[in-house]
Parts: C-alpha cells; structure tokens; sequence
C-alpha cells in the first residue's frame, strides 16, 4: 500500500508553527531559576513533535537539527541540566531557526542550513561539556533502535541466519496476556516467516489445578521448531515485545536431519540477513525514502499565509443549530403559502420575521467562524519586547489584556506589521532609558500595555506606554525641517501629534534599526486605514502616550449609511462619518485653489461634491439645500455633498474588482434588499479625486 | 477489519495513521491526548490502541495504565509510538501495561506490518 505523504505536509507545518509559537512562549515566561514542569513539558513536547512529524514526512534537515534541541530540552526536563540566559537565547534563536527552516520547506526551496549548523554545533559544544553520566542520552539515537541486542542469546553466528533453522524455547511469565500480547498470534506470524515449515510443541505441566488456576494468567510454554533458513531478526522481531516477559532461547537449529527441504544456505540468502542487521543499512533505508518525499515540495508551493482556519466545535454546532431553525421556518413559511388567503397575513408576517431573525443569527454565526482570538497576533510581542529591550538597554515590561478578543482572520493577518511597528516605536521613542526614568522619579522599568478590546461593533486595540510622551517641541522642529509646516503656524496639541503619521517623519535621532527610518507611521495609518480603521493617539508629557486603534471586526460586512444623490444610492462607511450637517447659512468660503471650504467649529472643511466628482447626470441642489457629510480619513476632514441621507444599514460588501474593474474612489459594491446596486465610498480615494490633501488648515492659512 | 483507536497531540502524525489504518480497511477512532482517549474508550471496545507518548494532560504511559484499569481493555493490544531517542520510555510503557511500540519514524507500510503483529 503506497500512501502519498504529501498530503499531510501541510497539516504539519501548521501544526509545527504552532508548536513552535507554543515553545517560544514557553521560553519566555520561564522563570529560570524555579522551572515550571507543565512549561518545560510544553516545551519539549512541541520540539518532540516537530522532530516526530518532520522524521515521517522525510524533512531530515529538520529531524538532525531538532534532535539535539531535543536532547537539551530533555536534560532540563529532567533536571540534569541548568537553564541559564545564554542558553535561552540559543533556544530562542533555535525557533526562529527551525520557523526559517519550515517556510523554506514549505514554500519547495531548499533549507537555508547555514544558522541551523551553527546552533546545532552550539547545542553539541553545550552537550559535550557535560558529566559522563548524562552523556549517552545525547547520542542514544545511534544505539537503540535495534532492540535485538538486549536479546541475551546473542552469540557471533546469529547475524548469519540460523543454518537449517531455529529451536526456540518460548516459557512465558504467567501474566504476559496481560501486555496485550497473545503467544497465538506470535505462532501465526512464526508461520508467516516460515512459510509454514514449523513444528509448536506445547508444554503443561506448570498448569495448576482448577481450583488454583487463575483464568487470565498463562501457565504454557511452548518449543518451536523452525525448519527454514530464515533470518534471525525476523525470529527476533517476533519475540521483541515479550522479551522481559518470557523466557526465551532461540538457537540455530544445526545437525539436525531435515527430512524435507535441507535448505542449503545459498550465498545470496546468506548476504540479504546480515545487511538487514547491521545498523548502518537500517539508518540508509529511511534516508532514501526520506530524500524521494522531500522532492516533492517544489511541485507545490505553497503559500505561508495558512490557508484553513481552525474552527472550534461550538462554533460548527451553531451554526448547525442555526441551519435547523432555518429548516423549521422555511417548511413553516412554505405551509402557509400552500393555501394562503389575506386572513393569514399576520401568521406570514410573523414567519417573514422569524426568518430574518434566523438570517442574522445565521450570519452572525457564519462570520465567527472566520473570528479568532487576537492572541494569535499578541504572542508574537513578549519575544519583541524582549529582544528590542535588550538592544534598547532598556528595562521594559510588556502587559498584554483581551487576548481572547476576536477578530476576522483577515484583519488579523494584516494587523500584526502596524501594530510591530508601533510596539518597537512605544520602546525606542517612548520608553526612557533606565536611569532617566529614575532622574524622573519613575519606576526603573517601563511598562507597555497592550489591550484589545469589543466596541460597539469594533475592536479597539490600545497600545499604551508610561514613557515620556510624544515631544511636541522635537516634532514641530523636525517637521519645519522636513517642510511639513512653516514656522509660524500655530498648531494645536492634536494636529502636533497628527504629524507623526506624515509621510516622511520621524524623530529618531539616529537612525536605528528598530524604527525611525521614516517609513513608519505614515504607513501605519495608510494600512489601518485599508482596513477600515482609525488610529488616534494621546500623549501626556512625562506620563507616557497611548495609541488606539480601532478597526472592524471584519472586512466582508460594513456599517454603511445610505445617501442619494439624483437617482443614485451610495454608501458611506459608518465609521468614518463625524457628522452630517445641513447648511442654512453657514460660513461658506471660497479660498484659493479649493473650492468651497465649511467653517465648522473654527476647523475649514473643505467641501466635495458627490455629483461633480462622480460625474453624475444629476440636476443637483443647491449646497444650501443639499447635505453634507462630514468624513474623516487619515485625519483629515472633508465634507462630501449629497442629496440626501437614507438609511443605516449593515451591508455584505461585494468586490467590485472581481466583478467589474476598479474604479477609483469606489471600495466595492453591495446588492440592496430591493436589487439594486449601490456603491461604497472609498474617503481617502474619494478625497484624493477631488484633488483635496490640503492639510491642516487653520484659519492663519485662510487669512493669509 | 478491525476497530483501532488512534492517539496522539499532533494532527498531521494522527491524520497519516488514520489514512494509513483506513485504507487497509480498519474502522479508526481519533484521540488527541490521553484523557480524550481514555473518555472514548470507556464507551465502546477497541481491538487495538495505538498511542504516542508524550501528549500534554495525560501521556502515552498514563493512558496505558489507566486502560489496564478497565475490565475490557485487560488484553487489549495497545501499542506506544515512540521515538529512537526514548529507549526507556519502552522500558516504562511495558511496566505500564503496553504491548509493544512502534519506533517513530515509521512509514505507513512499517505501520500496517506491525499492527498486523496484535490483530486478528
């Protein structure tokens, strides 16, 4: 039977960045001096496995490396070993390793062995230097494995094949049925390897009296005589398992006369047996069917973003549930439809509303299926900010809450590289180094808080550090020096802060490794804002500054708000509108190069037409009779003019790229409950058509 | 055609047993660590148990005992799947009741002729 190992790749890998995930975390919440047993076994346990899976699916490369961090996970479990900083950096470096080592595999390219052979030689110096005692733990992969050798009849001549055959004496311990092992299904493979050429001689006279016999001990002994030249081994493999629980002798039968068949040893026979024996052809077989699997990859590359999702049995019984009640009101509503007459409206009203309430708890269920915990995100940033602090030199806690928050598989996956970067800029900019935070009365550690959080139908995230807020003064200095602003603009505390996410800024007074390159924030906003998201952020001189995000749980459903414009109905992201206004009379002005700009609450809007933008066929209104909504994208505010506002509504977005082109400023489409199609509002690429990106306009740029 | 348990923590080794077992025809019933296993096999009686050792809430070794503990599964087969480096976990599965072991890694073929030892 031949079964295509491939198949099972990548159930594997998964299950390997798991483990491996599951042995980083494990790693840093040790306290290595008191080592929890539960959190090293969760440790070695997940190196175990990885070594286990990869051995049988044929990634060698990975088996030799894991083996030895095996080994020294073994000797920490076991207490025979001391874990101390260094070597915990060399496990910490040893998962990335092997993570490196699997996306290679993963994606068909051949591993990049280079670090993995210096750790390992690492790991062997580590092994090496220790007492004798422990010393064959390290290489007992070499010596077991053929178990034979525990066999106490091992004389010169049994590698070579019993001659004319085998005599063996086979006397059980009474309770060997109690292993699972049965003496009868040991003759029935004798018989196979024989061929049948066997004698069984059966012996009774250990059997008690009734009286005394126990019925589930065994009190027979058996001799077997074994008329073919087999191979020992094969003898030997019978009796593997029962070894510590019988007696037996097994001795090459010679002398003897054979009536049928004398079985002369041929040479070719003779060979075959000790080729089997030895260990070194038994470590060739595998490595051959090991290096035929491994060419397998490249035929498939696959991507690393997992493609499955694991979903909790909860969730599937649901959504089950949900389907039946689905079932019930569907056959309810088709009864009634049978012989209906107007008496029944109300029974059809009630079934209509039964089933929409079944069609959003149905959907409900439907998205959690795509919800997991943001955790998954979450772990990777104890190992973060202990690596960044340590480059840092600076002493950093890391406080994580609502690791079991949900989140949409998708938003989660493009989450994770803002949210780095914001971590790494809370230690490199916000965080003071140890002894300013005593000059400062502070505790020597700082503390950075990380919390997710379920609000009104989005996820918050907070990132939040006690370092030494956002410096006002070094931002507006750099921001004149990059031309972001001019001297003397007068700027409140929040659009200070907002120029931290222009393109092009950063404060870093040298440029590190960790952040300050000057692609940060801007990018930031830009891939939360892709996501439907906001970010803010606050800051408190000398207390720290915190920086919120919040995003929708998913990208497949919007909170929309309905408009019209002449005939046509638009959607507006919920999320992004600050308000909506009607003019009567408000202060309208006319400032060169933009159009109209909305004096609202000293702050200038600028003023887009729905209808010019979109090149809409429309007799539009006058602005004083129209509607303007107020939106805000990338900290900007822009006022779009429409007809007028419609309804809320949560809307299924459909893209209007798979289905049509993309069209700029439109972020996709949906189909309303009347059929008709309605377009959502992209803001920022709404604001970019209609040429806005004036920035922070304040009434001493309108003046002048 | 037999009823076999299958257990162990990592679901790309259970998967390739369970394809392995069924398609040589064997009805297979899938556990992830010990306590689950032993649940399963408290309802109904299996012809063979095949188990990994180090599993997280209760190991190989665990389960092996407590099966033993069951008057259904007295004579029951069950086999350890272990790796080469753990020569005295053979040693502990025995004392606890296992029949035998399977030496990790195995290959599907090796699976089916060792099962072939304790079926039937």
């Amino acid at each position: 039977m031949s079964v295509d190992l491939s198949q099972f790749h990548q159930v594997f890998f998964e299950e390997s960045y798991e483990g491996l995930d599951a042995m980083e975390n494990g790693l840093l919440n040790m306290d290595m001096d008191d080592i929890d047993s539960e959190v090293i076994n969760t440790i070695f346990r997940s190196a175990h496995s990885i070594k286990g899976g990869a051995g049988t699916f044929g990634f060698n490369q990975i088996t030799g490396f894991t083996h030895v961090v095996e080994t020294v996970l073994d000797e920490i479990r076991g207490g025979d070993r001391k874990m101390d900083q260094s070597l915990l950096d060399i496990l910490l470096a040893s998962v990335d390793c092997l993570r490196g080592l699997l996306q290679d595999l993963q994606s068909g390219d051949e591993p990049e062995m280079d670090t993995a052979n210096e750790l390992k030689a690492k790991f062997e110096a580590i092994l090496s230097g220790q007492t004798e005692g422990s010393a064959p733990s390290s290489n007992g992969a070499s010596d077991s494995g053929n178990s034979q050798s525990g066999n106490e009849d091992q004389n010169g001549s049994t590698p070579d094949g019993g001659g004319e055959g085998w005599f063996i004496r086979f006397i059980p311990e009474p309770q060997l049925l109690q292993s699972g092992n049965e003496p009868v299904r040991m003759f029935r493979q004798l018989e196979e390897v024989s061929e049948g050429k066997m004698d069984v001689k059966v012996f009774h006279d250990k059997m008690p009296t009734l009286s005394a016999m126990n019925p589930e001990h065994c009190y027979l002994s058996w001799e077997i005589t074994i008329k073919k030249n087999v191979d020992r081994a094969q003898i030997d493999e019978v009796f593997e398992w029962v070894i510590d629980d019988a007696e037996v002798h097994i001795e090459p039968l010679v002398g003897t006369t054979l009536t049928e068949e004398p079985a002369p040893a041929s040479p070719a026979e003779v060979e075959k047996p000790s080729d089997l024996v030895t260990s070194a052809a038994k470590e060739k077989v595998p490595e051959k069917a090991d290096t035929k699997a491994a060419k397998k990859p490249p035929s498939s590359p696959q991507t690393q973003e997992s493609s499955s999702i694991r979903v909790s049995i909860d969730k599937v019984d649901s959504l089950i549930n949900m389907v039946g009640e689905l079932v019930i009101t569907q056959s309810m509503l088709g009864q009634l439809g049978q012989n209906f007459d107007i008496s029944r409206i109300q029974r059809l009203q009630e079934g209509l509303a039964q089933l929409e309430h079944n069609t959003r708890e149905l959907q409900e269920s439907v998205m959690k299926i795509r919800m997991m915990p943001i955790s998954f995100v979450f772990s990777r940033f104890p190992r973060l900010v202990r690596d960044t602090s340590r480059i840092l030199n600076k002493k950093i806690e890391l406080v994580m809450s609502g690791e079991s928050t949900e989140l949409d598989k998708t938003v989660m996956e493009k989450i994770g590289d803002p949210l780095v970067h914001l971590i790494r800029n809370s230690m490199d900019h916000g965080i003071e180094t140890p002894d300013k935070r005593v000059a400062n009365g502070k505790s020597e550690t700082g503390t950075v808080k990380l919390t997710a959080y379920h609000q009104s139908g989005n996820i918050v995230i907070e990132i939040k550090d006690d370092g030494a807020g956002l410096n006002k003064e070094k931002i507006l200095s750099k921001a004149i020096e990059n031309g972001l602003i001019t001297e003397d603009q007068t700027l409140t505390d929040e659009q200070v802060h907002d120029l931290i996410f222009q393109p092009g800024f950063s404060t870093a007074d040298q440029v590190s490794d960790l952040s300050g390159r000057g692609v940060g924030m801007d990018v930031v906003r830009r891939n939360i804002s892709a996501l439907n998201g906001t970010v803010e952020v606050e800051s408190f001189p000398g207390k720290g500054s915190s920086f919120i995000i919040r995003l929708p749980l998913t990208l497949a459903i919007l909170d929309g708000q309905l408009v019209s414009v002449g005939d046509q109905t638009f959607i507006f992201p919920l999320v992004s509108i600050v308000e909506s206004i009607q003019l009567e009379g408000r202060d309208l002005n006319n400032v060169g190069g933009y159009s109209d700009v909305l004096l609202l609450r000293d702050e200038y809007v600028p003023i887009i037409p729905l209808s010019g933008t979109f090149n809409l066929n429309v007799e539009s209104k006058t602005l004083e009779e129209s509607i303007i909504v107020v939106v805000e994208t990338e900290g900007e505010k822009i006022g779009v003019v429409v007809d007028e506002l419609m309804g809320q509504q949560q809307v299924v977005i459909k893209s209007l790229e798979e289905n049509y082109k993309r069209i700029e400023g439109i972020s996709g489409a949906t189909i309303l409950g009347d059929g008709t199609v309605a377009l959502i509002i992209d803001i920022s690429g709404l604001a970019k058509m209609a040429g806005v990106s004036i920035k922070h306009l304040d009434a001493s740029t309108i003046a002048a | 055609m037999a009823k076999i348990l299958a257990v162990d923590d990592s679901a790309s080794m259970r998967q390739m047993v369970t394809f392995t077992l069924k398609g040589a025809g064997h009805e297979v019933l899938e556990a992830s660590d010990g306590v689950q296993a032993l649940g399963i096999a408290k309802t109904q009686p299996m012809d063979l148990v095949l188990s990994d050792v180090n599993m997280p809430n209760m190991d190989g070794i665990e389960l092996c005992r407590n099966l033993r503990q069951l008057p259904s599964y007295k004579f029951t087969p069950i086999l350890m799947l272990t790796t080469e480096s753990a020569g005295d976990k053979k040693t502990e599965g025995k004392a606890a009741g296992a029949t035998g072991w399977i030496v990790k890694p195995f290959n599907p073929d090796q699976l089916l002729t060792t099962i072939k030892k304790v079926l039937g």
